[in-house]
C-alpha cells in the first residue's frame, strides 16, 4: 500500500479530516477527566504527610507536563512552518498556542494553591517556578506579536522565531530541580525509579494527564479549522465548502 | 470509602479554599475556552456562508 504522506499537508484536505477527528478526541477528553476525576477524589488515599491538600497535584502536574510539551510540539509547528514554507504547520503553531498557555496558567495557578498550605507561600522565585512563569511570558508573546503582524505569513515567521528561541526555556524548567535547590520538589514520576506514591495516586495523575492530551488535541483541532477558514476565505475551496454539510 | 459525609467531603481535610480553588479554576478557564472556540466556530460559519453565496453570485 502506497500511503501518501503529504495529502493532509494542505489545508484542502486536513480540514475535513480534522472535523472528523474533533467528535472522538471530546469525548475521549470527556470520558478520561470523570474516570481521572472519580480515581483522584474517591479512589486515591489521603496522603500521609500532606493531608488532602495534595489531591492538587492531579490537575497541576498533568497541566505543567502539558504546559512544556505543548510549547515543543507548538515550536515543531513553527519550525516546519519556517522551513519548509508550509502554511498548515504554521497554523498549527497558532492553534495550539492559546491553549498551551492556558495549562501553563493552569499549572501555575494550582500551584500557587498548593504552595499556600504547604510551603506557606503562595509563590517563591525559585527557579522551578520562575521558569514556568517564563513560558507564560513565552506564549503570550507568541500570540502578541503574531497578532501584532498583518500579513499572517510574516507573522507565522516572526513567531516561529522567537517560539524557536523560547524552546530553549523547558529543559531549564524541567531540570530546575535538579540544577538549582529549589524549594520546588524533584520530579514526581520518573522513567528509571519506582514510582515514590501510591499506585492509585500514580493512575489518578496519569488518567488526568491522558484527559488533558485527549482535550488539548481536540482543542487544537477545533481552532485550526477556525484559522483555515480565516485565512483561507478567499480561496475556491472555501466557498465550495458550504456546498456540502460541515 | 475515604469521606464519611458530604459536608466532610466539601472540608477535604480543612484544605477545601486550596483544593476546590484549584478544581474550580481549572475547571472555569476551560469551560471558557470551549466557550470561545464555539463563538469563534460560529463567526468562521458566517464567514463560509458568506463566501459560498458571493461565489454564486459570480456564477
Amino acid at each position: 500500500m502506497k500511503l501518501n504522506w503529504f495529502k493532509y499537508a494542505s489545508p484542502v484536505t486536513f480540514y475535513p479530516l480534522a472535523g472528523k477527528l474533533i467528535p472522538g478526541f471530546a469525548l475521549a477528553a470527556a470520558i478520561l477527566t470523570v474516570a481521572g476525576l472519580y480515581i483522584s477524589f474517591f479512589v486515591a488515599p489521603t496522603d500521609f504527610q500532606q493531608g488532602e491538600s495534595y489531591r492538587i497535584i492531579f490537575i497541576h502536574v498533568p497541566a505543567a507536563w502539558m504546559s512544556m510539551f505543548i510549547y515543543i510540539v507548538m515550536a515543531g509547528w513553527a519550525a516546519a512552518g519556517l522551513i519548509f514554507n508550509t502554511r498548515l504547520s504554521s497554523m498549527m503553531a497558532s492553534a495550539l498556542a492559546p491553549t498551551g498557555a492556558l495549562f501553563t496558567f493552569i499549572a501555575l495557578w494550582t500551584g500557587a494553591f498548593w504552595g499556600k498550605p504547604t510551603w506557606g507561600a503562595w509563590w517563591v522565585w525559585d527557579a522551578r517556578l520562575t521558569s514556568e512563569l517564563i513560558l507564560l511570558f513565552l506564549y503570550m508573546g507568541f500570540l502578541a506579536l503574531h497578532a501584532a503582524i498583518d500579513d499572517p505569513r510574516r507573522a507565522d515567521r516572526a513567531s516561529a522565531v522567537l517560539a524557536l528561541v523560547g524552546v530553549v526555556n523547558v529543559p531549564i524548567i524541567y531540570f530546575s530541580v535538579k540544577w538549582w535547590n529549589t524549594l520546588h520538589q524533584g520530579a514526581s514520576v520518573s522513567m528509571t525509579m519506582a514510582p515514590k506514591m501510591a499506585a492509585t495516586m500514580l493512575l489518578g495523575m496519569l488518567v488526568m494527564a491522558l484527559a488533558c492530551w485527549m482535550y488539548s488535541i481536540a482543542a487544537a483541532l477545533a481552532r485550526v479549522r477556525c484559522i483555515i477558514i480565516e485565512r483561507e476565505q478567499q480561496a475556491e475551496w472555501v466557498a465550495n465548502l458550504a456546498k456540502e454539510p460541515t | 470509602m475515604i469521606w464519611k459525609s458530604l459536608d466532610d467531603f466539601i472540608a477535604m481535610g480543612g484544605y477545601g479554599f486550596y483544593v476546590w480553588g484549584s478544581y474550580l479554576v481549572t475547571a472555569i478557564v476551560i469551560i471558557t475556552e470551549i466557550l470561545l472556540l464555539r463563538a469563534r466556530r460560529r463567526a468562521v460559519e458566517k464567514i463560509r456562508q458568506a463566501q459560498a453565496v458571493l461565489s454564486q453570485g459570480e456564477l
